[in-house]
């Protein structure tokens, strides 16, 4: 079994009120100068054949309309 | 008409669509289970809304494995009439049958709230299905509630250009009333054909004067007119 791990984000360009509301608290605890913060999903897995996880994200674990996402296998 | 309302775990606006759709119609509408691969000879579909299986990833994302939405992909091939509301809506367009997505409401906040839908048309250079002209359908408000925390419609401003220039807009928001920050206050859409409608608020919840509002009939009797027989 081969672990991965696939990252998924919102696209360049989508309104992201997550991270703009995480970016919004900030100052309030005393960090200043952060910007451009963007939230999205991390999943975890193990598969048998790393091969197919490219489809599973497009089918599945991704819109990717909406979402770009990047495998990384451990 | 016989109406069918899929059922998925998680589903909560189903009784009520099932009974909009027994007004609507004036035939007894039915309950299909999600695991359910075959209609069962109904005329037109309601995926409901709710939280079908939880919304676990992202609305609708699960739901639209299920064996009853294969089913429904078949049936809206074959041109059979479906409506899709609020969570039905989001499974509607992670199925690929409506274009777009819905994503997280721009405030962050669930919002409950009634407002007014505008109708659009459909295609100006067609007459619309019941004989009225375009000019006594465009423009005509509906009073429906909204109740959602994702349901601001996305689609890239190329698909936005095609879906207006086709006429596959079916309800936007009243000027002003855009609760969600949805793109170009769409509410609703339609698929190429026609046959398949998704929107945000709920009709269905708009079928008695005791709640308010009888405008979500209209919504119901527009779908199943679009349908050809299946």
């Amino acid at each position: 079994m081969a672990k991965a791990r696939v990252l998924i984000r919102p696209k360049e360009g989508i309104l992201d009120p997550q991270g703009k509301a995480v970016e919004r608290a900030l100052p309030a605890l005393g960090f200043e100068g952060v910007e451009h913060v963007r939230v999205g999903r991390m999943v975890e897995l193990e598969a048998e054949d790393p091969a197919q996880l490219g489809e599973l994200c497009e089918k599945l674990l991704a819109n990717p309309l909406i979402e770009d996402y990047e495998i990384q296998t451990l | 008409m016989i109406w069918g309302v899929l059922q998925f775990p998680g589903s909560c606006d189903e009784r009520d669509a099932l009974h909009a759709c027994t007004v609507a119609s004036g035939e007894p509408a039915r309950l299909i289970w999600h695991e359910e691969r075959d209609l069962g000879g109904v005329d037109a579909v309601v995926v409901p809304g709710g939280f079908s299986y939880g919304d676990y990833l992202r609305a609708g994302a699960i739901a639209r494995f299920s064996p009853a939405m294969e089913a429904v992909a078949e049936f809206a091939a074959a041109g059979g009439p479906v409506l899709g509301i609020c969570n039905g809506f989001q499974v509607l367009c992670e199925a690929g049958l409506l274009p777009g997505a819905l994503l997280l409401n721009e405030s962050m906040r669930f919002l409950c709230r009634q407002l007014d839908l505008v109708v659009a048309p459909r295609d100006a250079s067609t007459p619309p299905e019941g004989g009225q002209s375009n000019e006594r359908r465009e423009g005509v408000r509906l009073s429906i509630p909204a109740k959602h925390g994702e349901g601001r419609y996305y689609a890239p401003d190329e698909a936005l250009d095609e879906l207006e220039a086709n006429g596959q807009v079916a309800y936007r928001y009243a000027p002003g009333q855009n609760p969600n920050g949805s793109a170009r206050d769409i509410a609703g859409v339609r698929n190429e054909a026609g046959n398949v409608l998704g929107l945000m608020p709920h009709p269905e919840h708009a079928v008695d004067p005791l709640t308010g509002s009888t405008d979500g009939l209209r919504v119901f009797e527009a779908v199943a007119a679009a349908g050809a027989p299946a």
